[in-house]
């Protein structure tokens, strides 16, 4: 009966009770010698539903990076409460995956070994890893490159492998930071669809920091706008258009429309 | 890729063989005296005349060297690794490292001799002392020098301190490592010769300064060139282990 409950309760339209991630009153701030404290982040509250995508835009310096850190565990908040799936985020968190704004990768070490870091560092002997890793290789196009080195990619190549490093441990939440700021517009349309596609199979829960208005709204099931620093949330906005996303759908009137209230909340359009 | 190093290798052929020639003519066309500045076919001559004596001396300075070398690596990597992990450490050691560095290593050589004696032992701990430095402050850049990204991947997957310094920290530290033991076998060979210089009774060093002294001077340059060449082909022996062992680290790969 309980089991019953708690999936209405899941399937129902009212608010979630327990979100996948809850986020209320975070506040960041650093100490500045002889100077005020600088104010990242200001009292900002959203929830993150379980397997969606959401989008955290704001201009550049803004305290979304931030924001990504305190919740992969890597910085703490100066006060509020970062919790997912219930329970506080006080560490560095290695069920989950990173992507960072570069590919990070080990320049010394193959392709499919870079993919394998995460579980090396698990100390999982399972023999699972390496084809789990082989098979997302292949998923990014990247098939027949697993003991090229780094250097021999391209940056969209790298950023892909990058991608597989942060799946390759099958995480429930999937945190990336502006990781296709640095490549070029194509080769970041290309990297879009191969993310959405990515989520559509694995169902992670996504967390996403772009400076894009148009790759935020192509890729999320909500966007988080960002005022600037001290970041506050200007606007919260859930994109009504279904999955899968196809790339005529950048010119179609709701884009558009999502697009344009975006830029009203960041300040670059009326 | 074959043709450019084939220039490679070409050019600075041709260059030496300019430059041996003119020295040929020179010394024959102005007659000059054997004793100041001996022809390249009289060393090339002295060279043959005397491979066995040139042969067994190259032993001696080459084993102080390669020692001397090797125990800079065994002791100063570790050191370097202690300075780049421990703040107080480095404090502690970081300027007294930089303040034996002003220390003339041709001065402390009397004084190893008055240690070790004319054996092998001083040769070998000159070779030693000037090799230590550039491996030591090398390797501790490099360890210091880890991208801060890999270092933010490696905590968010909450490796341990161990694994961040296998995994991590050193493999980035390597290519500095290689260009630090670069430099330390060149000044080794250097410190290997000032301890033969000094006081020894065998190795290239001590046959250059006898057979300078009794104004063979064909001789002495002939040991003059097979230093040079010993010290050629240890660089190049460091140069292709790190070929293997780094083979990332080159910029053109």
């Amino acid at each position: 009966m309980a089991e019953v409950n708690s999936a209405l309760k899941r399937a129902g339209t009212g608010p979630d009770p327990a979100p996948f991630g809850r986020f209320r009153d975070v506040r960041q701030s650093f100490a500045r010698p002889g100077q005020a404290p600088l104010h990242a982040i200001e009292a900002v509250s959203f929830d993150l539903e379980r397997g969606k995508l959401v989008s955290l835009l704001g201009p550049s310096g803004c305290g979304k990076t931030t924001l990504l850190k305190i919740v992969a565990g890597l910085m703490r908040a100066t006060a509020g409460v970062v919790q997912i799936e219930g329970v506080d985020v006080t560490e560095p968190q290695p069920e989950f995956g990173v992507v960072f704004q570069t590919a990070n990768l080990m320049p010394w070490r193959s392709v499919l070994r870079n993919v394998l870091l995460p579980i090396e560092i698990r100390r999982d002997t399972g023999g699972a890893a390496r084809a789990a890793a082989l098979e997302l290789l292949s998923l990014v196009g990247l098939a027949g490159f697993e003991h090229a080195r780094p250097a021999e990619l391209s940056g969209g190549m790298q950023q892909r492998v990058a991608l597989c490093r942060a799946l390759v441990h099958k995480p429930r939440l999937l945190l990336m930071d502006e990781p296709f700021g640095s490549l070029d517009e194509l080769t970041r349309m290309e990297m879009q669809d191969l993310l959405l596609d990515i989520r559509a199979r694995t169902g992670a829960t996504v967390l996403f920091v772009t400076h894009s208005i148009s790759e935020a709204v192509y890729l999320s099931d909500r966007v988080v706008v960002f005022s600037r620093r001290p970041a506050t949330i200007a606007d919260m906005i859930d994109v009504p258009l279904p999955y899968p996303r196809t790339p005529e759908l950048r010119y179609c009137a709701t884009f558009t429309e999502i697009g344009h209230r975006a830029g009203r909340a960041l300040g670059v359009s009326r | 890729m074959k043709r450019l190093l084939l220039e490679r290798a070409l050019y600075p052929l041709l260059g030496l063989a300019v430059i041996v020639v003119a020295w040929q003519l020179y010394t024959q066309l102005y007659a000059v005296s054997r004793i100041v500045l001996p022809s390249p076919s009289d060393i090339a001559l002295a060279s043959v005349r005397h491979f066995a004596l040139l042969l067994a001396q190259t032993w001696p300075t080459l084993g102080a060297t390669v020692l001397g070398f090797v125990i800079a690596l065994v002791l100063g990597i570790p050191l370097a690794v202690c300075v780049a992990n421990s703040r107080v450490l480095n404090l502690t050691l970081y300027p007294i490292l930089v303040a034996t560095q002003s220390v003339p290593k041709v001065a402390i050589a009397p004084i190893v001799l008055v240690w070790f004696g004319f054996g092998m032992e001083s040769k070998l701990a000159i070779a030693f002392l000037v090799a230590f430095f550039p491996i030591v402050v090398d390797t501790a850049t490099g360890l210091r020098s880890t991208p801060p990204g890999l270092l933010e991947l490696a905590r968010s997957l909450r490796a341990s301190p161990w694994q961040v310094f296998s995994k991590v920290q050193m493999p980035a530290a390597l290519p500095f490592v290689f260009s630090g033991a670069k430099v330390a076998i060149t000044l080794a060979v250097i410190g290997a010769v000032i301890g033969e210089f000094v006081g020894s009774v065998d190795g290239l060093g001590n046959l250059l300064l006898a057979a300078n002294s009794q104004l063979e001077s064909p001789l002495a340059w002939a040991a003059l060139i097979w230093l040079s060449a010993l010290g050629i082909v240890l660089f190049a022996a460091v140069a292709l282990v790190e070929r293997l062992v780094v083979p990332w680290g080159h910029s053109g790969r």
